[in-house]
């Protein structure tokens, strides 16, 4: 692991003479300052989480009893379908870009990202893409109706006009992660402080290498699967019309060999944040770090091989049925291994727990429910009754919210003193993680009953028996709404830099670079690299 | 650090309740919590086996989060203890991963034996066609003429809440499939437009339908009863509002219901024909005509004939329906394809197609004044 430099601090008193910050909106426009990109990324994120979340709360709304009483049908499917698309792509996805922005550098020693210019576009194309999006919505007809996971034909023969400004907003949202996934990998393999071999990289680092190789082998996929769709709704192609030599279930292989990597891409960056905090806040070397490295290789190697498992109920041969059951258990054997490597980090450690360190040991303890929830998934028998159902609902929302999206607020409290300068509003904090850990589970946690006892997922009206938990469900989804606007209110005030100044190390656990410049971390770090002993 | 004590404890017996909470309801018949055991072989071995791995689920559980909690406990800094400076230790290292390793494979025989079963459709007894459209269902028995749509009988006046909610309210259809008991009945599942997916729960089969193509499914069911499903795969506007139910009657009375819905089909052949014959007053058939509209097109022409803008072109006012009347009758018998307008020539009888015809013609301003006769849809279906 990277420890002590000593070539730092003449940083501070370079940036006098030879920078000057551009201000206003030229500064955000033409920026290429990795910190400034962060920002950006991170800031498009919360907006975009917050407008999905509204989505959320109109879907919650509806579901709040039987009966249609706000929306009709083809909006509510509508909002599923944008809902997910801008949480996976427009929330969690640029979040950690923005994360990667802001930390790799700093966390390597190098003074900015390798490919400034091209940082700036692929943030830059990001809010025309959902702009795109968002507007399709206002069209005759609607926006996208055909769940994020557009399933051919009903994305294709049986779809609205607005498909052609999805496509494209699809195809820019996948140039500005493959951008984004080049100058991840470009600037790691190249401009590490001298000193820093591989296995001595932060594991941050290391998780968003393996992402960035993810995103370069599974988004092109995804771009091919658009355009497939996009040439058979308008261009007389049948890739997925059996009536011309093509095959619907053929859609499914396409987008899920891109579906399963992606579903990674948004959980091992998570993996590097929480292999911080938890030593940070116990005192104690992360417990295992080469064996957490190989755990998360193995993950992404076994992602290409898992996708069909989403796909079980199609009608493929027994004997695939079986290979992609066995493959998804093995899974669990290295996502186990981390999850025991953070346990094993805490034990005998000498624990605080401030706010990032409660976000993260919640991610650990709820993360493995919807990892667990998986294994039973994983089980391609059982797998009928649930597929499709509120129990595969309460388990993706169980790895992406109170998994990805919990990590991703575990870091903004981790490294917010070190961003803006100041400490963050402890109190707001608190609120802020209590509300949505209560919150969250009431959500979330009674999705797993109502998809057992057999209500489908993506439907606006349901039997009466499921009513009893809807309206719970529907209560907790409010609940964790609102929370989010503490979140809010917290970030505004850090950001106008209200609150006590922080020292460099910010907490008294933390190692690593970014801990050993000034906070705020001034506009340009690490010119001269420092040296690794 | 007190709240946080009182955290640990709720959350551990949140997790050793859990199972017994819901095992206990189980054996209450309540099936509101968990999944349900079924009426089949193979959906009780289902559920042995998903009870098996939620048990091994909760077990790691309790045992991670159990070691975890511990370690919140003893190990704070605000009971003064001091940091241990190890990690890493081949030996744990090893262990966990080897132990879960054999834990899967473990877990992984009885899965493949029971889905080995579950995928075995040789041998049938009897097989049904299951076609899925946009939204509903049609059934054919393969040995007989007998073959049927099954649409929801929920009234739209329960969904738009003017109406109190009924006791199967969205899982009740006009015609219900139905099976025998105790013989292997094959399911043939196929689609006339986008996929759906054919799900009972209480035989563990979730199938989708795929146009194009035709996948397999068995069940054998053991006790008569009716038996209640969902459509499980996204498939437009009404995916919500296509259930399945199938009603399991003892081999003799399943016959006795088949030999009926042979002579009900005789009999409405005979009925066809004499309407055929006969011509019908405009108020006939718009008052039928009504019926049929709201029950076939309504779900996408909506009920004023205006359909929605962009995804269900308007029946009022178009150009089709005000002046060109055979394009009108070959597009309701015939569909258009490459578009959601199915084919109603086999979903509809003659007559019923005439009177829907009329009142599209006749209704909301569609002032045509225009009457379709059942012998003229008649003649324009044999003329082709």
């Amino acid at each position: 692991m990277s420890t002590a430099t000593d070539t730092l601090h003449h940083d501070e008193h370079d940036e006098h003479h030879h920078h000057h910050i551009p201000k206003g909106i030229k500064r955000w426009l033409f920026t290429t300052n990795h910190k400034d990109i962060g920002t950006l990324y991170l800031w498009f994120s919360f907006i975009m989480f917050l407008t999905g979340g509204a989505m959320a709360m109109i879907i919650r709304a509806e579901l709040f009893q039987p009966g249609l009483q706000i929306v009709d049908p083809n909006f509510f499917n509508q909002m599923t379908t944008v809902h997910g698309l801008i949480m996976v792509f427009g929330a969690v996805m640029p979040a950690f870009t923005g994360l990667a922005n802001w930390l790799i550098p700093m966390m390597i020693g190098a003074p900015d990202m390798a490919l400034p210019r091209m940082n700036n576009w692929s943030f830059w194309i990001l809010p025309f893409a959902f702009l795109i999006l968002l507007s399709s919505l206002f069209m005759e007809g609607g926006g996208p109706a055909f769940g994020w996971t557009f399933y051919a034909p009903l994305s294709t023969t049986y779809s609205s006009d607005s498909t052609a400004l999805f496509v494209f907003s699809v195809h820019i949202m996948g140039i500005s992660s493959i951008m984004g996934a080049i100058n991840v990998i470009v600037t790691i393999w190249n401009m590490r402080a001298p000193g820093m071999t591989w296995m001595k990289m932060p594991m941050f680092v290391w998780t968003w290498l393996i992402t960035a190789f993810l995103l370069i082998a599974v988004m092109p996929v995804l771009a091919g699967v658009v355009t497939m769709v996009l040439t058979d709704k308008y261009f007389g192609t049948s890739f997925f019309n059996a009536a011309g030599g093509g095959d619907p279930v053929m859609f499914q292989h396409i987008f899920w060999f891109f579906g399963h990597p992606e579903v990674y891409i948004m959980i091992l960056p998570a993996f590097g944040i929480i292999s911080h905090i938890i030593p940070t806040f116990a005192r104690k070397p992360l417990f295992g770090y080469a064996s957490m490295v190989y755990a998360t290789a193995s993950i992404a190697l076994l992602s290409f091989i898992v996708w069909a498992h989403h796909m079980f109920t199609t009608g493929m041969p027994v004997a695939a049925e079986m290979f992609f059951m066995f493959a998804t258990m093995l899974i669990s054997v290295p996502t186990g291994v981390k999850v025991f490597n953070w346990v094993a980090t805490m034990w005998r450690g000498s624990m605080t727990f401030e706010v990032p360190m409660l976000f993260a040991i919640a991610f650990v303890v709820l993360f493995t429910i919807g990892g667990l929830s998986g294994l039973m998934l994983a089980i391609t028998p059982v797998d009928f009754q649930y597929h499709d159902t509120y129990f595969v609902v309460a388990h993706f929302h169980y790895v992406l919210v109170t998994g990805a999206i919990f990590s991703i607020m575990a870091a903004a409290y981790y490294w917010l003193p070190k961003w803006t300068g100041v400490m963050y509003d402890n109190t707001l904090a608190k609120w802020h993680f209590w509300a949505s850990l209560v919150s969250v589970n009431v959500l979330f946690f009674p999705m797993h009953f109502v998809g057992l006892a057999g209500m489908p997922r993506r439907i606006p009206d349901y039997a009466l028996q499921f009513a009893d938990f809807n309206k719970w469900i529907s209560i907790g989804g409010f609940a964790f709404g609102l929370s989010q606007l503490i979140f809010l209110a917290l970030l505004i005030k850090a950001c106008r830099k209200k609150g006590e100044p922080a020292s460099a190390q910010v907490w008294e656990g933390a190692e690593g670079l970014e801990w050993e410049i000034p906070s705020p971390a001034p506009y340009h770090t690490f010119e001269t690299p420092p040296i690794i002993k | 650090m007190n709240l946080l004590t009182k955290m640990f404890v709720t959350i551990v017996t949140m997790f050793i309740t859990l199972p017994t909470l819901a095992q206990s309801l189980e054996s209450e018949g309540r099936s509101d919590l968990n999944l349900r055991s079924g009426v089949t072989d193979i959906s009780s071995q289902v559920y042995d086996l998903h009870m098996l791995m939620f048990m091994v689920c909760v077990g790691i559980a309790v045992v991670v989060f159990g070691v975890m909690f511990i370690s919140m406990f003893l190990h704070r800094k605000s009971r003064g203890a001091k940091p241990a400076n190890f990690h890493e230790s081949v030996k744990v290292e090893i262990a966990w991963t080897v132990v879960p390793f054999i834990i899967l494979i473990l877990m992984a025989f009885p899965a493949a034996k029971t889905l080995i079963a579950m995928e075995d459709t040789s041998e049938a007894d009897m097989t049904v066609l299951v076609t899925g459209s946009q939204w509903k269902w049609h059934y054919k028995y393969m040995d007989s003429d007998v073959e049927f749509y099954s649409t929801l009988a929920t009234q739209q006046e329960q969904i738009r809440n003017k109406f109190a909610k009924s006791e199967n309210y969205l899982l009740e259809v006009d015609r219900p499939l139905v099976i025998p008991t105790g013989q292997k009945v094959r399911f043939l599942i196929t689609s006339d437009d986008v996929i759906h997916s054919w799900w009972v729960p209480d035989f563990a089969i979730k199938k989708d339908a795929n146009p194009g193509f035709i996948n397999e499914a068995w069940t054998n069911v053991n006790e008569p009863g009716v038996y209640r499903g969902q459509c499980a795969e996204l498939c437009g506007k009404d995916h919500g509002f296509m259930p399945i139910v199938v009603i399991a009657k003892t081999p003799q009375e399943y016959e006795k219901w088949k030999a009926e819905k042979i002579a009900a089909i005789e009999t409405a052949k005979a009925e066809e024909d004499r309407l055929l014959a006969m011509n019908m007053s405009m108020d006939d058939l718009m008052t039928s005509g009504q019926k049929v509209y709201l029950a076939k097109c309504a779900a996408c022409h909506m009920p004023n004939g205006e359909g929605l803008p962009g995804v269900f072109p308007s029946i009022k006012g178009s150009n089709l329906v005000l002046n060109d009347r055979t394009g009108h009758i070959d597009i309701l018998l015939n569909g258009r394809t490459g578009t959601a307008m199915q084919a109603f020539a086999k979903q509809l009888t003659l007559s019923e197609i005439a009177a829907v015809i009329t009142y599209q013609r006749n209704a909301w301003g569609n002032n045509t004044g225009d009457i379709v006769q059942a012998s003229e849809v008649h003649t324009y279906a044999n003329g082709k």
